[in-house]
């Protein structure tokens, strides 16, 4: 493990309850919710990770407690460095606190995420949808959510899907 | 023979009406500029010197649909798009004709899922379908040229 | 959902500022169907007459889904989607979604592979700035630059035929290296391109560079500020003509680009003109890397040899039963992989492309997330904008060289 990392590491885990494990040459380090703003404010002020390079979530479903997790990755450009955060967040209205006033591209981010997992950011701006349509139901990247695929048409149900399918005639 | 050696000298030729109509139809019908996804690189790469869609009369695409005559729907169209190619579609001047470019606006292509109309048919009546992912510049010069010879074929009663 | 404009004016209504919702400023629609937006990107102007003083992008008219719909599909079927994302750096996307698996499954790609695999990459980066060319200047009215970089990229586009038989959606590039070996007319076709590219950019930069129109259309539009292009996660050239030199293929090569000589332009005036130049000269460098990777081109497979993930090739299924095992367990069910979670990141021509794949042990990818560039380089658009000219944004929407498949996946 490189050591600027080690160092951040190791400062973290002073301060704050973190996990740290390594995978195929990545640090990823799991850290409460609660945590997660002041992680992220330490890890960019005192170790230049300036740069948030993703922000996703993962369901776990059908595991209720946590359903969720959201993994974050800094990046460093001075230093070359990637530190990877994974935060789990429970599957009954799932929220986590909003790093927008730390990094500026986490506000569509964190809206797809409201977007496609339903997980609100408390503080953030402007929360609404941005991939789908403005009064779609649901998330979409949800395991309970249907892939909505429509059955394809062979032979010997060409006819019977064509029917159900809605034609336009003019 | 007759009647033209005759009326030759004059400068007067004759044809019947849907002949000249479809005629001048078919050789300046100008697309609509609507690119949504891959397919609209392969028909700008249609545009482009090496395949030249001008030689069949697409001299300059109207970003405009109200000055336009053919919508070539070149891309996936997806859930949220769908109403804005209606709209786009109603706003079309009569006569009008749809392409639909490319395997995901035909049936929806490798993409069998929540977000994509699959097919575009499902929202307006389609003329030509061209097929591939995407169609080569020729193939869509090849359904371009079916488009003419299908309004080539267009009577009286058709346009009524 | 016709009434799309009321819509946006309640929905907007806490985004936009007092003087809009007195009426001294107007709100137009730059909608989705525009011939300058490159795409179906929709962007709601508040004008102040001919200024803009804001600018709200709405997106997500081309999501297709793709992070779902590769759930549902093995390893190697979803590859196909891969090409669809960033409809211009087809193998790029390939290649990064490779990467991934590899990095996950710790397979080995031969020298060889590699090797192709950087020739293919660079040539599809050049293409893909050929059409930034073509349509960035044609936005600009300097059309005649369009139909000159799509001839060039009609070159490219037949080498990719002549290897793969698609002209863009190529899945040439497979797990564990790539689809099958190189045809033998691939070294001189792209020696031709070799001699025959750098004076075709001299033609673009005699037309461009010093064109008084072109000039005032470009200079001092849009000027980034570092700090600002590091806070809002900006990467690729509009990073590097800011001044900060980041590129991953040199402070974290992949595939072997350590090997090869190169530089990273970069410029100081982070304006519309610098992102221009940045991009000429990019092309150059891509140009010198696939000249030394061409010569160097090691022989040897294109596959690994790893029958887990790999499939034999067909002349082995008559002698031996492994190989019609793990024939039959490839095409059936698909490679397993094993379980955790990985993040490739690669350099596209817009920016830092990434995979974050997440597997739990099944031959389907548990979650695909992929990090595109032009999602994080469209959100600096408004702060690139403001106090700008309706016909600046066009020329701000060509430089920041977004894809609207890479931005709604």
């Amino acid at each position: 493990m490189n050591e600027e990392i080690q160092q951040a590491i190791t400062a973290l885990e002073e301060r704050f309850s973190v996990e740290a494990e390594e995978f195929r040459g990545e640090i990823n380090l799991t850290v409460a919710g609660e945590e997660l703003v002041a992680v992220c404010q330490m890890l960019r002020d005192d170790f230049d990770f300036k740069f948030m390079e993703i922000m996703t979530a993962v369901d776990y479903w059908p595991e209720q407690e946590p359903r969720f997790h959201v993994i974050y990755k800094l990046y460093s450009i001075e230093k070359k460095l990637r530190i990877g955060l994974r935060v789990p967040v429970a599957g009954i209205e799932p929220k986590l606190p909003t790093v927008v006033d730390l990094f500026a591209n986490a506000n569509w981010r964190e809206r797809e995420i409201w977007d496609m997992f339903g997980i609100r950011f408390e503080g953030h701006p402007d929360l609404r949808r941005i991939l789908m349509p403005h009064d779609w139901q649901g998330h979409p990247l949800r395991k309970d959510y249907p892939l909505g695929y429509e059955e394809v048409q062979f032979s010997f149900n060409a006819e019977e899907v064509d029917q159900d399918k809605p034609y336009a005639k003019e | 023979m007759g009647i033209e050696q005759k009326a030759g000298d004059l400068g007067a030729v004759t044809m019947r009406l849907e002949q000249a109509v479809n005629w001048a139809r078919t050789y300046a019908m100008w697309p609509m500029l609507f690119g949504l996804a891959c397919c609209a690189i392969e028909m700008m790469a249609g545009q482009a010197a090496k395949h030249d869609m001008s030689r069949f009369g697409m001299e300059l695409m109207r970003a405009t649909p109200r000055q336009s005559d053919l919508m070539i729907i070149s891309g996936r169209v997806t859930r949220k798009m769908a109403p804005v190619l209606r709209l786009l579609y109603d706003q079309m001047p009569e006569p009008k004709w749809v392409i639909s470019m490319g395997d995901c606006a035909s049936c929806g292509g490798v993409f069998n899922n929540y977000a994509i109309v699959q097919g575009v048919d499902e929202i307006m009546p389609v003329d030509v379908y061209v097929a591939g992912c995407p169609p080569r510049p020729e193939a869509l010069v090849h359904g371009i040229l079916t488009l003419h010879e299908k309004v080539r074929g267009e009577t009286i009663k058709t346009w009524a | 959902m016709l009434d799309q404009s009321e819509f946006a004016f309640n929905e907007l209504r806490h985004l936009v500022s007092e003087r809009a919702i007195k009426g001294e400023t107007m709100l137009l629609n730059m909608g989705p169907q525009h011939p300058s937006t490159h795409g179906v990107l929709r962007l709601l102007l508040e004008l102040d007459g001919e200024i803009v003083v804001n600018c709200f992008p709405d997106i997500g008219f081309l999501h297709t889904g793709i992070e779902k719909n590769m759930e549902a599909k093995t390893y190697e079927k979803a590859a196909v989607m891969t090409d669809r994302l960033d409809y211009l750096n087809n193998l790029g996307n390939n290649l990064v979604y490779c990467m991934a698996i590899e990095k996950l499954a710790e397979l080995d790609v031969p020298v060889r592979a590699q090797a192709i695999r950087v020739i293919l990459t660079e040539l599809q980066r050049i293409a893909s700035h050929l059409v930034w060319l073509g349509t960035h200047t044609l936005d600009l009215a300097a059309i005649s630059v369009f139909w000159y970089t799509f001839r060039e990229r009609e070159l490219i586009l037949d080498i990719n035929e002549m290897v793969s038989g698609q002209r863009m959606m190529t899945t040439y590039f497979r797990p564990g290296g790539l689809w099958r070996d190189v045809p033998v007319e691939f070294e001189a076709a792209v020696r031709a391109f070799i001699q025959r590219f750098p004076k075709q950019i001299e033609e673009y930069e005699d037309l461009l560079n010093e064109n008084p129109i072109f000039l005032q259309r470009t200079k001092d539009i849009g000027i980034l500020d570092p700090e600002v292009a590091v806070k809002y996660g900006v990467t690729g050239p509009p990073l590097r003509a800011s001044g900060i030199a980041q590129d991953l293929r040199k402070s974290e090569p992949y595939m072997g680009y350590e090997q090869y000589d190169f530089d990273i332009p970069t410029h100081t005036d982070s304006d519309t003109y610098a992102r221009y130049l940045v991009r000429i000269e990019e092309m150059r460098q891509s140009l010198r890397i696939v000249e030394q990777a061409l010569d160097k081109l090691p022989y040897g497979p294109v596959r690994s040899n790893n029958r887990k993930f790999v499939p034999p090739p067909r002349s082995e299924l008559g002698t031996s039963m492994e190989a019609v095992i793990h024939h039959f367990k490839l095409w059936t069910e698909g490679f397993d992989m094993p379980k955790g979670s990985v993040y490739a990141a690669t350099e596209s021509p817009r920016g830092v492309l990434g995979v974050y794949l997440e597997s739990d042990g099944g031959p389907k990818p548990y979650r695909v997330h992929w990090r595109t560039p032009s999602f994080d380089n469209l959100q600096v658009l408004p702060v690139l904008a403001k106090g700008h000219l309706v016909a600046d944004l066009v020329a701000l929407i060509g430089t920041t060289d977004f894809v609207l498949g890479d931005i709604d996946r």
